[in-house]
């Protein structure tokens, strides 16, 4: 399958994030939107989940130049604000292994 | 990694203590602290009925953004749509527990959702049609935000407490929907001749439910001070669909309502054919089992 | 600068600076392949920019990306019991469960994409069987059950595979990992959560339970792929650190978790040789049908046409809208 003519393919765009307690921004990873206000929105949905209080940046791939980096991201927990996300929410009896 | 670095990862792979930690925090919820009672003054039979108006609108309509899912046209918009879906789920349950606490009956969210039947459910058609395309689908789902935000919007003011509070949190999500919708409105409208051709064919076909989202219904006027009356939506939704669509390079459609049936539309419990398919679908399996919990 | 590099590094700056380098000048790859194999020893993580084998980039390569399939395949059996949910919070798990998963395999086709991969690539692969998905998602959903069975026992034996996953010697691979990882325990508690709430309800939840159970088992010990002595690639994959376990270890694992989960539900596991071996400290368990898995994993389970026909239309008929948002992109400038 060769290229289309008209170029359907969204470029890459990475992510960082700061959490609400965060000193900085941390690349999280990357997906593809077709511009920057897509790429906003779809980093709040893929890697916050909408939670509120996190600033996003988003970068076209291309435009970064890397060095060797410092690969070592921090954890990042993926945030929920939806009461179902919570486990303790379910009533599994104690005595269920490995759950 | 070192081996403390990997001791935090390896944590998490098993049973965290904390789950609260591991999965967010901050879930709140949007009720507490509220007196769920029916103020007094405020007919009960009355706020339970616009209650199910709007969380029916909610229901539905969520329902047709499910059968998106899986067919988006990319990745990452089954994200942006299942927080969509999810969202006008969240407000259904709200405002259908608060109709069954309204009305007194014993009736809880699933008892309205399950076993009610077609004539019983009082959405506007615009929340039950099947969306054709994705241009239907982003130019229903602006339509539908930009009619609900401005409701929500009176609605943080209402004189029921537990009506303010959901639209307080409604607001915010629908205030995303709505941008999410117009953001694509106009990728498509101004994109390429074939989008742009499927978008105006798409609010040529979504337009005749329009009018009927800023009917006045009767009940609206059994509960002054609580329900938002919609004719008076109408300046503010008109005004957002009109920056929208020139900004699309699109011609607002000139298309007649869609007609009532016997003067009645889906307030009244009157809906289109395709409604008895998306109820039979949503309820056959709690109906298959009655009596169950899930 | 010679010439040989200098292409080279041309082609990663189109590629954008995230890309690993692959092809280098000779006499610098053996320190290179050194260093590389210094880093392994030491369990340390590869990372994008590090110098690593073609053979090494192309089998990570293809298990990510493989991984990445069966998240976006294996939306499809669970969705298909959304809009029939038999309570409004029930819905609203599944919706959000079945979102996750979206977001699990973009957060793989990330990965993968660090690694010179592009994902509409990976995309047309995955549609024109160049390259699978857990052959689990092959087989239908049923009855509401199976959307708690898939929770306890698919995302379970996924559970099994994937937390020796979040030490894999790739580093964006280890960290998607990671967050995969948590949650997915949780969609493994909401599918037992379910199935005990069925298995003390009626009689026809506990029939829907134990059918889903029926249907399921033996699938999900077939995730864990064929046994060691027909696994020709599982000596390297573990040399690299792509795999930390065997097979058969990890099937194994499975069983002995599962059991005693099953025996708290009370529902029967449908194999009569299941038992409990004192000696071997495990279960012994019945034999797999690995025909059975081979013909589902060459495309003749119940589902495949259907699972690749769905992926393939969402993608053709959003091509047009694809190209719109590129195309209103452009117009502004901003490509």
């Amino acid at each position: 399958m060769g290229e289309p003519q008209v170029r359907s393919g969204w470029p890459l765009y990475e992510v960082f994030l700061r959490g609400k307690r965060g000193l900085n921004h941390v690349h999280v990873g990357s997906l593809h939107a077709a511009d920057p206000e897509m790429a906003l929105h779809h980093a709040r949905d893929l890697y916050t989940r909408r939670n509120e209080g996190v600033s996003i940046w988003v970068v076209a791939s291309t435009d970064i130049t890397a060095s060797s980096p410092d690969e070592k991201d921090p954890f990042f927990a993926p945030s929920g604000d939806k009461v179902y996300r919570h486990p303790t929410f379910y009533e599994i009896p104690d005595d269920v292994p490995h759950m | 990694m070192t081996k403390d670095e990997f001791t935090v990862y390896e944590g998490l792979g098993t049973d965290a203590e904390d789950h609260r930690w591991a999965f967010g925090t901050g879930f709140t919820d949007p009720l507490e602290g509220i007196d769920t009672s029916v103020p007094d003054g405020v007919d009960p039979d009355a706020l339970a009925t616009y209650c199910l108006m709007l969380g029916d609108d909610a229901l539905v309509y969520s329902h047709r953004l499910q059968q998106w899912i899986t067919r988006m046209p990319e990745l990452e918009e089954e994200t942006a749509l299942a927080n969509i879906a999810l969202d006008l789920l969240g407000q259904a349950r709200l405002l259908l527990a608060r109709a069954g606490r309204a009305e007194g009956a014993g009736r809880g969210e699933d008892q309205l959702a399950f076993f009610r039947d077609e004539n019983e459910f009082r959405n506007v058609r615009l929340a039950e049609t099947v969306d054709a395309d994705f241009a239907e689908l982003t130019g229903r789902l602006l339509i539908f935000s930009a009619w609900r935000l401005a409701l929500f919007g009176q609605l943080t003011g209402s004189a029921d407490p537990v009506l303010a509070a959901i639209a307080a949190k409604g607001v915010k999500e629908l205030s995303y929907h709505r941008e999410y919708a117009a953001e694509w409105v106009v990728r498509l409208g101004d994109g390429t001749a074939l989008s742009h051709a499927k978008m105006r064919a798409a609010l040529e076909a979504i337009w005749p439910m329009v009018d009927e989202l800023f009917r006045t219904d009767a009940v609206i006027a059994m509960l002054p001070g609580v329900a938002a009356d919609p004719a008076t939506l109408r300046g503010e939704v008109d005004e957002v669909l009109g920056t929208v669509l020139a900004a699309a390079g699109l011609d607002r459609p000139d298309r007649a309502p869609m007609a009532a049936v016997a003067g009645q539309t889906g307030r009244e419990g009157v809906h289109t054919e395709a409604f008895g398919y998306l109820l039979a679908e949503l309820q056959s399996v709690a109906r298959a089992h009655p009596g169950a919990t899930w | 600068m010679r010439d040989d590099v200098v292409p080279t590094m041309m082609a990663e700056k189109q590629a954008g600076g995230m890309v690993a380098m692959t092809a280098h000048p000779d006499e610098m790859t053996d320190d290179l392949a050194a260093h590389f194999d210094d880093t392994l020893g030491h369990d340390r993580r590869i990372e994008p920019r590090d110098w690593m084998p073609d053979a090494y980039r192309a089998t990570m390569i293809r298990q990510i990306a493989q991984h990445a399939h069966s998240e976006i395949i294996g939306m499809q059996p669970e969705g298909n019991w959304i809009t029939r949910a038999p309570s409004l919070r029930r819905k609203a798990i599944l919706i959000a469960k079945v979102q996750d998963e979206a977001g699990h395999g973009m957060y793989l086709y990330s990965a993968a994409e660090t690694l010179g991969a592009d994902r509409a690539d990976l995309t047309d692969k995955l549609i024109s069987g160049r390259q699978k998905y857990s052959s689990i998602f092959n087989y239908p959903t049923l009855n509401y059950a199976d959307v708690g069975v898939i929770g306890w026992l698919v995302d379970g034996a996924a559970i099994c595979n994937q937390v020796p996953l979040c030490r894999s010697s790739y580093g964006p691979y280890a960290r998607a990992m990671v967050r995969i990882c948590k949650e997915e325990s949780f969609h493994q508690r909401q599918g037992y959560e379910l199935l005990m709430t069925m298995m003390r309800g009626t009689a026809s939840q506990r029939a829907m339970a134990q059918d889903a159970t029926n249907r399921f088992w033996w699938p999900s010990l077939m995730m864990f792929g064929p046994p060691d002595d027909q696994s020709p690639n599982t000596a390297q994959s573990m040399a690299w650190g792509i795999k930390r376990h065997t097979n058969d270890e990890l099937r194994q694992r499975f069983v002995d978790m599962t059991v005693p989960q099953a025996d708290k539900l009370g529902v029967t596991l449908p194999d009569p040789d299941l038992t409990w071996n004192a000696e071997s400290g495990h279960y012994d368990f019945g034999a797999v049908d690995w025909d059975e898995f081979m013909a589902v994993v060459k495309g003749n389970g119940p589902c495949n046409a259907q699972r690749v026909a769905r992926r393939q239309s969402a993608h053709d008929e959003g091509t047009w809208v694809r190209e719109a948002a590129s195309a209103h992109a452009a117009k502004r400038g901003d490509t």
